[in-house]
């Protein structure tokens, strides 16, 4: 198809036009190479996730040469650095489940409650201000939360009657709790507040109350994103390093115990980390077989919010 | 009320136990929200009643030292400004690069282009501890750079690359499309238009989310111990290629010992870390309100 007949097809194009055409036909390198050093830039992206991939990949398949791959997950006893060595994952991911556990029962509900408060309940005026305030809670450093855990929350358990030890499963997870409810509420308030007026003034127009309005339509009526909130929050639980590292110690067991000591695999990676081990030594490879663990259970999570963030945006947007 | 037919509900003012109910939730709702005002409260009370006291010029300018009277955090203080400045000057200019791509250029329509983007969400989630392990594997020990500035400069500059593409997507978003048509009907390029219309107007936002997104940088403890910061370095950082300390792994480095001399003096440096935190994002917020333009 020619381009110049689809607009004005009986008369000359006026000399203007024919200029612009030949401008816009004239091939213009920088303007390609611009795009094309744009899209590397983008690209970086996608080459840091390939990126971690190759550098999880190579070391975990070597250790996986020299460790059965089920005594690994289904190992209950973690002893990589002492004799007789062993492999077993399972009181780490013990350790991470526990934490996360104990800041789930911070983040989940107090988030979603500050959610539903912020949309349902909050003046336009005060919530402008309320949100970002609350969004100051995710900036502080997770190593300052870590310092307020051990030197704060576990003597105030203790000063409660818990026979908390010093490192402690329960103050890690409780401040870690408060570290991610920024995160739950910020993402099940954009959830809530983009279900449509109509649904709310239909219920209201029924005879509900503000309560029966919240609960029975509101909050089920953004489900998916609310649960994608609470997904990525556990994400973010998973993979928090420092909190668990100063505050939850590092003795590894299966026990559920909040009151004793953990580790997770966060803290065994940073705390092998800090060791200099040797490059290509065992224990050098488990910071990559307990990161690919770690990396995979994240990425999972991650996966399932984004696509349950999108579903929603697909019905209301 | 058995001659309501079943589904239906009383309409009419609620009864005096819903009026309850709906106090009660209200209170609850409220009483949520505060959980984090309180932490946040308590966790400064505290971390100022440990530290303020051993705050001082001495303690602003002496180097680390073993003997707690005698330690400082000057070479934690240049470490931090180091590294962040080596930060902005390389997640900016590729976290433009990228946000401008995806929003001027890409076609929505090619699976390489979604690809790019779920990406970019998903990397701005992963525990930066593996960003940590990406620095240690691929530029400690593959490019073999050591423990060094310029390392560190790198991963953190992976770890923030997502925050600062999202943020400047956003900024360059806002800028309307009108202008855009402008520019392209007065016959401007399309980089043309770019550079001389939609970045200008597109800065201040991305200023803003980029001090926000350092300001996540340097609080960044992990990544930083994973490739090797975690040493005792008396000594400013003199290069590319020198070994560093920076404040999260010094305050890391007092917090994990038992003592409680060394507990003071992480409190004294978590308020001059907070402080530092305050002041930048005191600033983008007045960039924003100073310069952001509504349209």
């Amino acid at each position: 198809m020619e381009a110049g007949t689809a607009t004005h097809p009986d008369q000359e194009p006026a000399a203007g036009a024919l200029l612009a055409r030949r401008l816009a036909a004239r091939r213009r390198p920088g303007e390609a190479a611009i795009k094309g050093f744009l899209f590397l830039c983008a690209l970086l992206s996608v080459a840091t996730t390939i990126g971690i991939v190759v550098a999880l990949a190579q070391p975990t398949i070597d250790f996986f040469g020299s460790v059965n791959f089920f005594d690994y997950l289904g190992g209950t006893d973690w002893a990589p650095l002492f004799k007789p060595r062993s492999f077993g994952v399972l009181p780490l991911v013990v350790g991470t489940l526990t934490t996360t556990f104990w800041a789930c029962v911070v983040a989940l509900p107090f988030g979603l409650g500050a959610a539903i408060y912020l949309s349902e309940y909050a003046a336009t005026r005060t919530r402008r201000y309320l949100k970002p305030a609350l969004e100051v809670l995710a900036g502080i450093p997770t190593v300052v939360y870590g310092y307020f855990a051990l030197t704060f929350v576990t003597p105030l358990l203790r000063d409660i009657g818990l026979s908390a030890e010093v490192f402690n499963a329960l103050s890690a997870g409780l401040v870690m709790g408060v570290m991610i409810l920024p995160t739950v509420a910020s993402l099940s308030d954009d959830a809530l507040t983009a279900v449509p007026m109509a649904l709310r003034e239909g219920a209201y127009g029924l005879g509900a109350s503000r309560l029966q309005v919240s609960t029975r339509v509101v909050v089920p009526a953004a489900l998916s994103g609310i649960v994608a909130s609470f997904v990525l929050g556990i994400s973010r639980a998973v993979g928090e390093t420092m909190i668990v590292l100063i505050a939850a110690g590092l003795q590894p067991t299966i026990a559920f115990n909040p009151l004793h000591g953990v580790e997770t695999m966060t803290a065994y990676i940073a705390s092998t980390g800090i060791g200099d081990v040797p490059t290509g030594s065992v224990e050098y490879k488990t910071i990559f077989a307990v990161g690919a663990t770690l990396f995979a259970a994240t990425f999972l999570m991650n996966m399932v919010s984004i696509r349950l963030v999108r579903r929603y945006r697909e019905v209301y947007e | 009320m058995s001659a309501i037919p079943v589904g239906a509900r009383r309409v009419g003012p609620a009864s005096s136990k819903e009026r309850v109910k709906g106090v009660a939730f209200r209170a609850l709702l409220l009483f949520s929200l505060a959980v984090g005002f309180i932490t946040l409260v308590t966790l400064l009370v505290d971390v100022v009643n440990d530290g303020a006291g051993k705050l001082s010029w001495h303690f602003l300018s002496a180097f680390p030292s073993s003997i707690p009277s005698h330690a400082g955090i000057q070479s934690p203080i240049f470490g931090t400004v180091a590294l962040m400045l080596l930060t902005a000057l390389f997640a900016v200019p590729l976290g433009v690069g990228a946000a401008l791509y995806l929003e001027e250029y890409a076609n929505k329509a090619r699976w390489y282009n979604r690809a790019i983007e779920i990406n970019i969400q998903n990397l701005a989630a992963v525990p930066s501890i593996v960003y940590g392990i990406l620095g240690l594997a691929f530029l400690v020990r593959g490019l073999s750079l050591g423990r060094v500035l310029l390392a560190g400069a790198l991963t953190l500059t992976l770890l923030v690359l997502p925050i600062v593409i999202i943020a400047s997507r956003e900024a360059i978003r806002s800028v309307p499309n009108s202008i855009r048509e402008g520019a392209l009907a007065l016959g401007a390029t399309r980089w043309q238009m770019i550079r001389r219309q939609v970045l200008p107007a597109a800065i201040p936002g991305i200023a803003t989310g980029s001090i926000l997104a350092l300001s996540r940088a340097i609080g960044e403890t992990a990544p930083l111990i994973l490739i090797g910061a975690l040493t005792f370095v008396p000594f400013n950082p003199t290069g590319l290629d020198s070994a560093f300390t920076a404040l999260p792994i010094q305050i890391f480095n007092w917090v994990s010992r038992p003592q409680d001399e060394f507990h003071v003096l992480a409190a004294s440096a978590i308020i001059v870390l907070l402080v530092l935190l305050l002041a930048m994002n005191a600033f983008a917020i007045w960039l924003r309100n100073r310069y952001q333009r509504r349209w």
